[in-house]
């Protein structure tokens, strides 16, 4: 197969757009198309001051990479979650999210959760309900809580993150399952921020296949951590991911036009009259200072507050 | 001779002259969730398969 562009090899076939590129004109398709969409969707702009939220693995370091590529000044967010086990995947990802700051001379922060609450997210997930099931949902919410504060303090204007499309339409997917119309009023390639303590999120790589980003890195010569969590084995969301891929299969562009009209149904005011949505007041969290709408601390606080306590009293 | 692919820890074995994208249907995985490599080079899944060929498959599927 030969480049719809040149004529040499192809490397990669993109078949929801009939489209076969050579690996110059892969590198250089990727982060034109990341430009379109970051202005398309009104993401940041040059002036920005730019979070990165980076995991070492393939798309939020590939993100840094075309950033950087496309001129645009960002900083990365590293929250190390102290997971080890058999495989040691804390340890692991930082160590390649590190070695991409340094080989490129840019600046990580490094948040870990184990100095900042005095336990990792197994260790909290062990010791409350929350998380006996699987460590996931605490690690969402300590993951979340922690990218908006350091976006925040740090006065950045933008937290990115490198959520791909096949991420997008899982989450959409389970979204709609369900018909959770708070989320999915929630769910877009920008999520506005808000003065009162909300950074603004975007995701520059909401519009290509996990396979392209995966792509990018092996040509790029991008190293990024290949292992998963231990705790993302039997996910909803590679399920769901699979689930898509085999209609993918059978008719290429299913998993994009899925994303895509529900955009446009959106834009179109599909999900707005949606009760939910009317904006509960938001004060500041009475330890963090966070933003939240209980009376008292928010859900992070309370979270790792019920850990402390579990802890003491052990 | 035969064709290796290499898939995580897994290595199976398949006839030559074939294309990738048949072989990789045949072992039962899903095109859309690999990339497949030979000698450190990315290929397009409509290669013939080659006597001796050792392709990596590289899983692009992440979650959690
Ligand atoms: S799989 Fe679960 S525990 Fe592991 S990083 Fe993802 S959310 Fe956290
Ligand atoms: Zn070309
Ligand atoms: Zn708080």
């Amino acid at each position: 197969m030969k480049c719809r562009k040149c004529d040499n090899k192809a490397v990669i076939n993109m078949r929801q757009h009939k489209l076969a590129l050579c690996s110059h004109h892969y590198l250089s398709w990727l982060p034109e198309k990341t430009e379109h969409f970051i202005t398309k969707y009104k993401m940041f702009d040059r002036a920005d001051r730019i979070l990165v939220a980076v995991s070492g693995g393939k798309d939020s370091l590939v993100l840094w990479d075309v950033l950087q590529q496309l001129g645009y000044e960002a900083d990365g967010l590293y929250i190390d979650l102290g997971i080890d086990g058999e495989y040691a995947y804390s340890e692991e990802s930082k160590r390649y999210s590190d070695e991409f700051a340094n080989s490129n001379n840019l600046k990580l922060i490094v948040a870990e959760v184990t100095k900042m609450e005095g336990a990792s997210i197994l260790k909290a997930a062990s010791l409350t309900h929350r998380g006996k099931d699987k460590p996931c949902s605490i690690c969402g919410l300590t993951k979340r809580h922690i990218m908006n504060r350091v976006g925040f303090e740090g006065n950045y204007d933008v937290l990115v993150t490198g959520h791909n499309l096949d991420d997008e339409a899982a989450l959409l997917f389970g979204n709609a399952l369900n018909w959770q119309v708070g989320y999915l009023a929630r769910q877009g390639p920008v999520l506005d921020g808000n003065p009162n303590g909300f950074i603004k999120r975007a995701k520059p790589f909401c519009r290509f296949y996990e396979r392209e980003t995966a792509a990018y890195s092996l040509l790029r010569g991008i190293d990024y951590i290949y292992e998963e969590c231990p705790s993302a084995v039997g996910a909803k969301s590679i399920y769901f991911k699979e689930i898509l891929n085999q209609m993918e299969m059978d008719r290429p562009g299913t998993k994009l036009q899925f994303y895509l009209a529900f955009l446009r149904a959106k834009e179109n005011g599909a999900f707005t009259s949606d009760p939910g949505l009317i904006e509960t007041p938001l004060r500041k969290c009475d330890s963090c200072g966070q933003p939240t709408s209980s009376p008292d601390e928010c859900a992070y606080c309370r979270m790792w507050g019920r850990v402390r306590e579990r802890m003491e009293a052990n | 001779m035969t064709v290796r692919m290499i898939l995580r820890k897994k290595v199976y074995e398949v006839k030559a002259g074939m294309t990738i994208r048949d072989a990789i249907l045949k072992l039962d995985i899903m095109p859309e969730s690999v990339l497949p490599v030979k000698n450190g080079e990315l290929l397009t899944d409509d290669e013939i398969l080659k006597d001796g060929d050792e392709i990596r498959l590289v899983a692009v599927i992440s979650g959690g």
